[in-house]
């Protein structure tokens, strides 16, 4: 009897919720020990200028949802992400990661995704703050999400590195551009997946992948992000800084610490990504005298 | 079978046709052990008592009641799976089972709608939008803070108390465990928990999916029974800490009960909230707001706004506007969607009522009531409202824990911020008033745990609830309602 071929995989790019090819037509060859196991999607200049308006586009759905909801929707995309355990550890694999690192890896990225779950509705009672002005008015700060935020993810950890880094951007209300890691883009892709079954409404998160150094710069240049994440690829970092100043982005720069790393999980990476908004209330100063109000 | 069909009428009322919640989906047993270490025991008392659908009185199942041995046995389960498995357990993984028992709630959501409804009698619309979802809420919100502890009390390093004896009442069954059982099992401690016992049957549904949550054994231990059972968990020497939820009289008891032992405590106790209406309000938006206050759950509600204040010169209106309301809410089967008024929780508690209403009128205040049909089975008080009262009459001065409005009237801020605040009681208050800089001068002159700001009954697992004066002491939900079960 004839062995059953299997189908192959198409990796393709997430925009708007939807899985296009690049307009460009071009591609990578991704190679395992010189055996080419697949052709990614080499994203041009007009895709990420796809992706911002996606982006944008998501940003008042996602940043006007319940801080509950987000909870509910994250923590939906770490169940999803548990029944495709099999597919991120084989996809690991094949892209050369050690199968028990691997197993390691997609653990620990399921529950990371539940621990920037869990902030989602606690972020505003731990740095949100009642201001005693000295004056009669009611004064209070809160955090809001900034917008559309380019993430250059890590390099060298194709999942663990790319939730760790994309899921404190997400929960405040912020949407992404995602530039995938180059020689580990498989899980990005895969994760898309995880994200369109999740409930995570389309143009939150655009993956592209491609060539970072292509990208990058267009990313930095682009006047409706609001702020990049520059995870990695850190020799790039003054250039970047240089091209976010045109429009004040924030430039956040990864701390080259290990992605499974216990200190990854902090609020602080979520606050990064958020402005501070303080709103002045009047407080009526009648009473105690027998006013005649 | 032929339907009449009516022609329509448009002279006068529109009658809603029956829209029961179907009861076919829900698996209740004959009769219910006691949770205790992973597994439902017979209690060594060998004692049973009914619970009763107060809408129909038709027996629903059969309860246990645990004695000594029996509260001694979940003790020593809650002890021992502290000191064990729950204590070395990561954080992280602690959070996840308690995310799973969020979800199993969400999951099973309408079937705990249904039986909350029918065994407690409030109308399903309120356990299916208001109860439930609230409760699996509270789970998901304190799983998340497990492994975040150190953000919420920087360089304090939290530790749990230990065991944590749980006592709650019959008003919001499933909601007040969760309210209990959430933030206690957040913050690493193990939980002997007692319901009503008039309404032990969403909390014996939760012990089933704790079971099927796969909860370490001993963790979650629910026990049922009446006072006394309630009695020998707050006095048990190997309990940690008290949570009580229930009216002032019994919160005093147990207080007295565990002073000068080591036993930390919560108590979220009785009210007698203040529900003010200035003459800028929107007065539609109040009115709708003055009727959820206080006849939401029939007005068995710790923080019901039970003492209306009205700005003299919009007293008539509101007045008028509030009868209005009250005859257009439905009374009846709590089971049906259309329902606004469900059953009285208990025979006894309608006795309370009763009497209540009686005094009211004895002191001389006019009574006004829905006119309606009261069916002929179950315990039943139409939505009443009192005018004419004074603050010296008992109807504004005791919790009647009931559908009973007590109207006075104000004409200055100062005047009516004396009157809320001349109470022994201090849990919420309610403010209506387009202007904002009124609202802000209210909300800080109440004595009082939560002020409702053109709005009323609003609860949230992230926003702290619990009472100044006599309503009790400590905090529930939100950051705060942390710190009870935390030693630091």
């Amino acid at each position: 009897m004839a062995e059953r071929i299997n189908v192959l995989k198409t990796y393709k790019i997430f925009i708007g919720g939807k899985f296009p090819r690049t307009e460009s037509g071009r591609f990578y060859q991704l190679n395992n020990r010189s055996k080419a196991i697949a052709n990614v999607c080499l994203s041009s200049r007009k895709d990420l200028r796809n992706a911002v308006v996606a982006a944008r586009g998501a940003f008042e759905k996602w940043s006007g949802s319940t801080a509950h909801n987000r909870s509910q929707i994250l923590y939906r995309m770490a169940e999803m992400m548990e029944g495709r355990k099999d597919q991120f550890i084989s996809e690991l694999v094949l892209q050369g990661v050690d199968r028990k690192e691997a197993k390691v890896e997609v653990d620990l990225s399921i529950d990371r995704v539940i621990y920037f779950a869990g902030w989602a509705d606690k972020i505003n009672q731990v740095f949100g703050s009642v201001n005693p002005v000295a004056t009669s008015h009611f004064n209070f700060s809160l955090m809001e999400p900034m917008g559309v935020v380019g993430l250059v993810a890590p390099e060298k950890s194709g999942l663990l590195g790319l939730v760790s880094s994309l899921c404190p951007i997400l929960v405040s209300g912020n949407c992404a551009v995602v530039l995938a890691s180059e020689k580990l883009p498989l899980c990005s892709i895969t994760l898309a997946e995880v994200l369109a079954t999740s409930d995570v409404p389309g143009g939150v998160v655009n993956i592209l992948t491609g060539k970072k150094e292509e990208i990058m710069v267009h990313l930095a240049k682009h006047m409706d992000v609001n702020a990049i994440y520059l995870t990695d690829n850190l020799e790039h970092k003054k250039s970047v800084q240089e091209e976010a100043i045109q429009n004040l982005k924030r430039v956040v720069l990864g701390n080259q610490i290990s992605w499974g790393d216990r200190t990854v999980e902090n609020p602080y990476i979520i606050t990064d990504f958020m402005e501070t908004k303080t709103t002045w209330h009047p407080v009526e100063v009648i009473s105690g005298t027998g006013s005649g109000y | 079978m032929n339907k009449e069909i009516k022609p329509l009428k448009f002279s006068g009322k529109w009658d809603f046709d029956p829209a029961p919640e179907s009861v076919d989906h829900i698996s209740l047993k004959d009769q219910y052990g006691l949770f205790i270490n992973g597994k439902f025991e017979n209690p060594q008392t060998s004692n049973y008592f009914p619970s009763v659908n107060p809408a129909n009185e038709e027996h629903l199942s059969m309860i246990a009641e645990a004695g000594e041995k029996d509260i001694n046995a979940a003790v020593s389960a809650a002890r021992k799976a502290f000191d064990g498995p729950w204590s070395k357990m990561s954080a992280k993984e602690r959070g996840k089972y308690i995310f799973r028992i969020a979800r199993l709630i969400q999951e099973k959501s309408r079937e705990l709608a249904v039986i909350e409804t029918l065994d407690g009698g409030k109308p399903i619309r309120e356990s299916r939008d208001v109860d439930v979802p609230i409760a699996a809420a509270h789970f998901f919100y304190y799983a998340g803070w497990t492994d975040k502890l150190n953000y919420a009390f920087p360089n304090r390093d939290p530790k749990p108390v230990g065991v944590a004896g749980q006592v709650i009442p019959w008003n919001f069954p499933l909601m007040m465990a969760a309210w209990k059982i959430a933030p206690a099992l957040a913050t690493g401690n193990t939980v002997v928990l007692k319901p009503a016992e008039t309404t032990s049957l969403t909390a014996l549904k939760l012990a089933e999916i704790i079971q099927e949550a796969d909860l370490p054994n001993g963790v979650v231990n629910i026990i049922t029974g009446a006072g006394a059972t309630g009695a020998g968990i707050v006095n048990h020497q190997d309990i940690d800490k008290i949570a009580f939820t229930g009216s002032t009289g019994v919160g005093k008891i147990i207080m007295k009960a565990i002073a000068g032992s080591n036993k930390k405590s919560t108590m979220e106790l009785g009210g007698k909230a203040a529900n003010i209406i200035f003459e800028d309000a929107p007065l539609d938006q109040a009115v709708e707001g003055v009727i959820n206050g206080i006849y939401f759950n029939q007005g068995h509600v710790c923080c019901a706004g039970s003492r209306l204040f009205v700005q003299e010169s919009v007293y008539d209106v509101v007045l008028r506007k509030l009868k209005d309301r009250i005859q257009s809410l439905i009374l009846g089967n709590p089971l049906d969607k259309n329902t606004d008024i469900g059953a009285i929780n208990s025979k006894e508690q309608l006795g309370t009522i009763n009497k209540y209403l009686k005094i009211g009128q004895q002191e001389g205040a006019d009574m006004f009531q829905l006119e309606c049909p009261i069916p002929k089975k179950g315990f039943w008080c139409p939505p009443t409202l009192f005018t004419n009262v004074s603050q010296s009459h008992v109807i504004a001065k005791e919790e009647i824990f009931g559908p009973v409005l007590a109207i006075q009237t104000f004409r200055t801020i100062d005047e009516v911020i004396t009157k809320a605040n001349n109470t022994p009681f201090g849990l919420s208050a309610g403010v209506w008033t387009d202007k904002g800089s009124k609202i802000f001068n209210l909300t800080s002159q109440m004595r009082a745990g939560v002020v409702w700001a053109n709005t009323y009954n609003k609860f949230d697992p992230t926003s702290p609830f619990g009472g100044y004066k006599e309503s009790g002491h400590g905090r529930e939900g939100g950051l705060h309602g942390l710190t009870p079960y935390l030693n630091f």
